[in-house]
């Protein structure tokens, strides 16, 4: 067994008048590398009102994302040893830049708002073939990097132009969501789709900062797929 | 209890997995006001972990395929207990529920002429079993089933349905007649309780995987459904099948898809043999996963486990090549580096049987109506009450499930259980009455917990319970351990019971919502234990060694357990098919 330190952000709304820091120490097993949902898990079995999201533990179903030690990631599949170092000394809050519900759970309203506007489902009013409608390899491959997206919120709340915008900016989820449907080759709204990203908020907040692509946990890249849409709408104005 | 509000819809769907978003989907484009209650977002329901796909003959890999050939290695697979009229009706409209989700926009991998692509699985065979492997499992990389959650979550949005997201359902409310008026339900983030009425409740709450120590389930996998009609009173079926995985990845439970092997992929054991030739000579490493679960226990109870306690066996892929791994697999590859901390490029993945899928659950009609026993022994729907996907138990899995079969099943009944409610919505079916004492005994286990001032807390009698389970009702069961077991059980029940809410706030409160899934976690586990206790034969996942052969002439059915009498009971299998002629039982091998 050895000893973890952890730091994390209290807040109940019924209780307290603002967050504090609370500090823990978790015994953990020391023959392997847990994770930091493992840690919270000890930690919740000591303290049972700490509070946080969690499912699938593996990484796939996007709900315990959270800032851990600085960088937003998924605790699930963050292990101890990379997010605490030698220190052992792990720092959760929650992601940042939303509003706070308790602890280490946020609102995450704007952001499915966001995800929302963007019509995220395929749009193709040809009445469907008696099989399913084909596509080639090549067109399937373009989805790749864009599909995964496990709607984590990692991205959208590491983006400072999210923090500023987070009702008028669609942010780099939502963003690319909005391109995973562009690059479809079943869907036939592109022109609908554009028009409606088409104003000085949407996408053209994007500057380039690129946290999205430092801390998505699936590896994906955002920004790349706003780099695109861009094109699409520049192309499209002349 | 006072203060409650009732909220009035045309149907409910607890649960937002695979099964409940299409049921919602199919009532959401009819134009019924449909809520589906997840305490979860839906996409973080555990439908987004299943990887390999979906088995249908969709006739892409091979022209010839045929629906009767996916039925027959159903059958089988289930060792011959699944309900020949649930699993026709499954196979045949498999294709067309595929071609839908397809049409939703679900981003299917693709053969070079841009069909669907398709890989072997287990259990599979091209002509009634004489035609060789087939490969029939259609599959989005290794991400099926998180592609076909977001697909339906995207449809639902389109169809407006409405989301109660982060509500817990409490209980069923049963009026006076037996008839089910809705449901108790918290709203998580503020605390409000409210009564939840419907013309229809549809339970599709997923399985309970959580009942052991070691399992690929997801942590909210705690049977909430199954353990709701319990306490109403409803019988559930079958309770004693669980299937144990054989490739969960050693010490952390997490599922490495048996399209590993259908890719080519083979386990070994320490001297680097592929033993499954031993066991399965014609499958070989696609056998059913009842058969390739229990030769790998043999393996390492026989000294030839790998690794330094010799507990696990390997699975080797690296022969496969970085291309076929990276585009075929790649999240296999990224499980394996986070979870194993192996590169299966390079090197095999360490992996144990681990706890995986329920088979039983709420016995349903190929409807989705759910059924109980009435006074003369006769199936009865339970008015008001449906169920579909893992939390039913219809049964197309009988004794054992093939993989890629549960997705079908998934979107199969949840598919069959909305048009048939929009069915009865559009003959008039109305809401239920329900009294205000019937919301009142909906509520009473809330109620206690929030009145709670001394006992145990919820993590400690968890862990206990798992460990019962995982050493007492695991992949090899005997009737004495089994017994023991089951007092341990009978001693734990009075604890849990009466187990502490410390924190009675009202905000996101998740130590609440774990004290009443603990509740729901021993309900399922004791149906499980009895019924497992009662069944003295082996039939696929049921192995007994103190009873290893198959006995038809008094197991050839489903087990019904009653938690009133808390003993089982047994209920015919199906073995009447509408359009083809019966399967009848024979020796299973593969």
């Amino acid at each position: 067994m050895s000893q973890v330190l952890i730091s994390i952000y209290r807040y109940n709304p019924e209780q307290d008048s603002k967050p504090r820091m609370q500090n823990l120490e978790v015994e953990a097993p020391g023959d392997r590398d847990l994770m930091v949902l493992d840690v919270l898990e000890l930690a919740k079995a000591k303290d049972p009102s700490i509070t946080y999201r969690r499912s699938c533990r593996e990484g796939v179903c996007g709900s315990d994302g959270m800032n851990i030690n600085g960088v937003n990631g998924l605790a699930c599949i963050t292990p101890l040893s990379k997010a605490a170092g030698p220190a052992r000394k792990l720092v959760l809050r929650p992601l940042p830049g939303l509003p706070v519900i308790r602890d280490l759970v946020v609102d995450l309203s704007q952001f499915y708002e966001q995800f929302e506007k963007i019509k995220p489902w395929l749009i193709n009013d040809e009445p469907p073939p008696a099989i399913e409608r084909l596509q080639s390899p090549e067109e399937r491959e373009k989805l790749d990097g864009l599909y995964e997206c496990i709607l984590c919120a990692c991205c959208t709340t590491s983006c400072p132009s999210f923090w500023w915008n987070p009702d008028k900016f669609v942010g780099p989820a939502g963003l690319l969501q909005s391109y995973r449907f562009l690059a479809d080759s079943r869907d036939e709204a592109t022109a609908e789709r554009l028009a409606e990203l088409d104003d000085p908020f949407s996408v053209f907040r994007c500057r380039g900062i690129m946290n999205c692509v430092s801390v998505c946990p699936k590896g994906l890249n955002p920004t790349r797929a706003i780099g695109k849409i861009r094109n699409m709408l520049v192309e499209q104005g002349t | 209890m006072s203060g409650f509000r009732q909220i009035s819809f045309d149907a409910i769907i607890v649960g937002g997995g695979g099964a409940g978003m299409r049921a919602a989907l199919q009532l959401s484009q009819s134009g019924f006001r449909t809520a589906v209650l997840s305490k979860v977002f839906p996409t973080r329901s555990h439908t987004v972990s299943a990887q390999g796909g979906i088995t249908c003959a969709i006739a892409s890999a091979d022209p010839e395929d045929d629906w009767r050939w996916h039925m027959y290695d159903t059958v089988k697979g289930s060792d011959y207990i699944g309900d020949q009229d649930a699993i026709e009706y499954m196979c045949m409209e498999g294709p067309q529920t595929v071609y839908e989700l397809e049409h939703m926009g679900l981003p299917f991998s693709r053969t070079a002429n841009g069909r669907i692509y398709q890989r072997p699985f287990g259990g599979q065979s091209k002509n009634f079993g004489k035609g060789g492997q087939a490969a029939r499992t259609c599959a989005a990389a290794d991400r099926t089933g998180h592609a076909l959650l977001h697909a339906l979550y995207q449809g639902n949005l389109k169809n407006d349905t409405v989301f109660l997201n982060e509500w817990y359902v409490i209980d069923l409310v049963v009026n006076q007649d037996g008839a089910v008026s809705g449901v108790t339900a918290v709203n998580i983030e503020d605390g409000e309780v409210c009564f939840v009425a419907a013309a229809a409740t549809v339970l599709a709450t997923g399985g309970a995987g959580r009942i052991y120590a070691s399992t690929t389930n997801a942590l909210i996998n705690t049977g909430d459904g199954v353990a709701m009609c319990l306490r109403a009173g409803f019988p559930a079926q079958d309770m004693e099948m669980w299937q144990f995985h054989p490739t969960g990845i050693h010490g952390a439970g997490t599922l490495v898809t048996e399209g590993c092997r259908g890719e080519g992929g083979y386990l070994i054991n320490r001297d680097g043999e592929r033993f499954m030739e031993r066991y399965a000579p014609n499958a070989k490493d696609l056998a059913g996963r009842d058969v390739v679960a229990r030769a790998m226990v043999l393996e390492v109870l026989e000294g030839r486990g790998c690794g330094e306690q010799g507990d696990h066996v390997m699975l080797k892929l690296d022969h496969l090549g970085a291309d076929v791994l990276n585009s075929k697999l790649p999240g296999i590859l990224e499980l394996s580096r986070t979870f194993a901390h192996v590169d299966p490029i390079r090197e095999p993945i360490p992996v144990v049987p681990t706890c995986h899928y329920m088979m039983g659950g709420i016995p349903t009609n190929i409807h989705g109506q759910a059924l109980t026993r009435n006074e003369a022994g006769e199936d009865e729907a339970v008015p008001g009450l449906f169920a579909a996907g893992e939390a039913a138990c219809v049964s197309v899995h009988g004794a054992n499930r093939l993989g890629g079969n549960s997705l079908l099943d998934l979107v199969v009944f949840g598919r069959a259980a909305g048009k048939h409610i929009d069915e009865l919505l559009q003959q008039g079916m109305q809401a239920r009455q329900a009294a205000p004492e019937d919301v009142d005994r909906a509520l009473s286990r809330l109620r206690r917990l929030d009145t709670s001032s001394e006992g145990e807390n919820t993590a400690a009698l968890r862990e206990e319970l798992q460990s019962i389970m995982q050493l007492h009702f695991g992949v090899f069961r005997t009737g004495e351990f089994m017994r023991e077991g089951i007092a341990k059980l009978e001693a734990l029940k009075p604890r849990i019971e009466n187990s502490h809410l410390a924190d009675k706030s009202a905000t996101f409160n998740t130590a609440r919502i774990e004290a009443l899934e603990l509740e729901n976690l021993f309900a399922v586990a004791e149906a499980t234990a009895i019924a497992a206790e009662g069944r003295d034969e082996s039939r696929g996942a049921h192995a007994r060694d103190d009873f290893r052969e198959r006995d038809d002439d008094n197991w050839l059915c489903h087990s019904l357990y009653f938690p009133e009498k808390r003993k089982i009971g047994k209920r015919e299998v199906n073995f009447r098919p509408n359009v083809v002629d019966t399967f009848q039982p024979k020796a299973r091998t593969y």
